[in-house]
């Protein structure tokens, strides 16, 4: 038995240790606290929705989030729009679609199944308005941070002066958190800019906490469905572990040895 | 193998065991006699069939959803992720599998390492391991290549760009392995084609690895040959099927913790940003199974040079059971053995370390020391400690130690304490 907890020690040290190297993080970034972190993790559903409404109101018009689709807002694990909203919220966007049966493209109003619409057409022209940077696609964001949440809470809320002796040009903002401390969005949250109908007071951390939450539903939409099959996998592995090591005991048992 | 008595009852049976002698073969496998005194460290072997099948059953299914190609690539990774029934599932439980899948074949290399079980007379068994060890790792590093995110892109762009060093054919060679003058589509659809293919030689090579081992049959703890089948042996089933089942168990539970609470935290943030050759990351670093070995090349100026010390860093693998010239196999009696394997296993983790870090300042030079540590473990003190080293008295069998030394002294203790 002591040889068990010999290896599962190992085990863990082995992998915290390398969890540890690549985790390099020169500033310590903001912390809030995030209710889909831990074994039961869940969503927010009230933030999730604030959330859609500050990335459709502030960030769409520059972010795409190509991989997502208008359905997706309906279904269980995400902001869980009634199915009603999330038709009316797709058939507020205009697609193209076609060609038709004269062989012409049209514009209709977007269905349930379309991809959320992208605010430019391609990477060029998404550069060309936005002084030369690309704002990135949103929907694995949250994911392609080292830092991952956090670090996006922390970016959203780390603009400020620039320090004595750095000079930046114009379009470049200065952010304690950003890589490189330059970004080339302005800040894009202040206080009171969206009006939440459920009456939560829109401060700047509260959207940067609500829209955060939403982009890591994006990037992990079936984050619920995963913390809750796991807690049920492990535990039954726990059981079927003590079974089967008494199990073994007793066919052990049988001759004179250790097990 | 002792199972040419084995007859089948039915008739039918014997028929057909006359002519496949699958029975025969079922027989041998259950009755297989196993040295009694395994300990968990030799559960490995299992657990990394175990691994082997679930990498395969989960990327056949991926390759349902998969689309090799540069453009759709990232995307139909995503769409397993969201829209593919348990497609998160089934994906998470490949990339972590490959981790899961590593950090077993590193406890069953160094339980080797540490009971002399490369020593005659299984040194092929050991060299069919270090060849699936050698595809395993192509095998890892094709597959990472295959969601074409930033560090797949820079991953393939580097590693490839190794085999340039070769004078004269070496930028020839590279444009080959590309399939043009840079990565991308034709070197996706070839490391597509090659990570489908290698799982299936690895699934062949672990057949000869298995068969190989059944000829002399396992090594044990204590390292002495074993009476097969005696007082010292247990047949395989149920004695070592259980055992292995339930150190199985124990592993998958590590393997579901990383599964389904922290799927990512073994891979690059980077990854998830699809590739794009006009941005290079900041750090390109491989996955942290690779990592000892990537240390080692960057800590040779020269690149070429750097290269063969790599890859002699695995290669000399292959030829440890004549580097090593002692001709006692457990650690547990060699003294100074034992002390430097722990120096070596400390060696291979700050490595592994100092490769995750920039090659710079210190981290380079405590990676250089460390390499030439590691070559100085197999290429001097090895065979020297062979004729050095003062041994600890050999017991007569595992089960009765006539001459002390013997390390379960506690069950020696409980026999006295009957009689």
């Amino acid at each position: 038995m002591i040889n068990i907890f010999k290896i599962a020690y190992l085990i863990t040290f082995l992998l915290v240790g390398t969890a540890q190297v690549n985790a390099e993080e020169k500033v310590e970034l903001l912390k809030t606290d995030w209710s889909f972190k831990g074994l039961f993790g869940k969503f927010d559903r009230g933030s999730l929705q604030r959330g859609y409404q500050v990335y459709t109101e502030v960030c769409a018009s520059c972010h795409s989030m190509k991989y997502v689709s208008y359905r997706n807002l309906f279904e269980p694990g995400g902001p869980e729009f009634t199915e009603g909203q999330a038709k009316a919220i797709a058939a507020s966007f205009e697609v193209t679609d076609g060609p038709n049966s004269d062989g012409e493209m049209f514009l209709r109003p977007a269905k349930l199944s379309d991809k959320f619409v992208m605010p430019f057409a391609n990477v060029k022209a998404a550069q060309a308005a936005n002084g030369g940077a690309y704002p990135p696609d949103m929907s694995v964001l949250a994911k392609a941070r080292s830092g991952g949440v956090d670090y996006i809470y922390s970016v959203l809320l780390g603009y400020e002066d620039p320090p004595s002796g750095v000079t930046l040009d114009d379009g470049v903002y200065y952010n304690k958190y950003m890589y490189g401390n330059k970004i080339k969005m302005s800040e894009p949250l202040s206080d009171g800019l969206v009006e939440y109908s459920d009456g939560t007071i829109a401060s700047k951390e509260q959207m940067a906490k609500d829209v955060t939450t939403f982009l890591m539903w994006t990037a992990e939409p079936h984050l619920e469905a995963r913390h809750k099959m796991g807690f049920k996998a492990i535990l039954y592995l726990i059981i079927l572990t003590i079974l089967v090591y008494f199990s073994m005991k007793k066919i052990w048992s049988r001759i004179e040895s250790e097990v | 193998m002792s199972d040419h008595e084995y007859v089948p009852k039915s008739k039918f049976g014997k028929w057909f065991n006359d002519r496949l002698p699958l029975l025969s073969l079922a027989s041998h496998l259950t009755d297989y006699p196993t040295p009694k005194n395994l300990n968990y460290w030799w559960t490995f072997g299992g657990i990394l069939t175990f691994c082997l099948l679930t990498q395969i059953v989960t990327g056949l299914t991926l390759a349902m959803h998969y689309i090799a190609h540069a453009d759709l690539a990232f995307e139909s990774v995503e769409h397993i992720m969201r829209d593919v029934n348990y497609g998160w599932l089934i994906r998470y439980i490949h990339a972590n599998g490959a981790s899961m899948f590593f950090l077993a074949v590193y406890i069953h290399i160094f339980r080797s390492l540490f009971y002399g079980s490369y020593k005659s007379p299984r040194e092929i068994i050991w060299i069919i391991g270090i060849i699936i060890y050698l595809l395993m790792m192509a095998a890892a590093f094709m597959g990472y290549v295959l969601p074409w995110g930033q560090m797949s892109f820079w991953g393939a762009t580097v590693i490839t760009n190794l085999f340039s060093a070769i004078p004269l054919v070496g930028e020839g060679i590279v444009n080959w392995l590309w399939g043009g003058y840079s990565v991308d589509n034709p070197t996706l659809t070839r490391f597509f084609t090659l990570h489908y293919l290698i799982p299936f030689l690895i699934l062949g090579l672990v057949v000869l690895h298995i068969w190989a081992l059944h000829i002399p049959g396992n090594n044990n703890p204590v390292g002495i040959d074993v009476k097969k089948p005696s007082k010292d042996t247990v047949p395989f089933h149920p004695y070592i099927v259980i055992k292995d089942a339930f150190a199985l168990l124990m592993f998958t539970i590590v393997f579901a913790f990383f599964v389904f609470y922290s799927p990512n935290v073994l891979g690059h943030a980077d990854n998830y940003i699809e590739a794009n050759p006009m941005v290079t990351p900041a750090h390109i670093v491989p996955e942290w199974y690779l990592l000892p070995f990537y240390a080692i090349l960057r800590s040779v100026p020269d690149k070429l040079m750097g290269v063969v010390a790599m890859l002699s860093a695995i290669l000399i693998l292959a030829a440890l059971p004549w580097l090593d010239t002692s001709k006692i196999r457990s650690a547990v009696f060699r003294p100074l053995y034992k002390q430097f394997y722990w120096i070596l296993l400390i060696d291979v983790l700050v490595l592994g370390y100092v490769g995750a870090m920039p090659a710079e300042g210190l981290y380079l030079l405590i990676a250089r020391v460390a390499t030439a540590y590691y070559f100085i473990h197999f290429l001097i003190i090895l065979p020297v400690l062979g004729f050095k080293e003062k041994t600890i008295p050999l017991p007569l069998s595992i089960t009765e130690p006539v001459l002390g030394g013997f390390p379960n002294a506690a069950i020696v203790k409980k026999k006295e304490s009957l009689n």
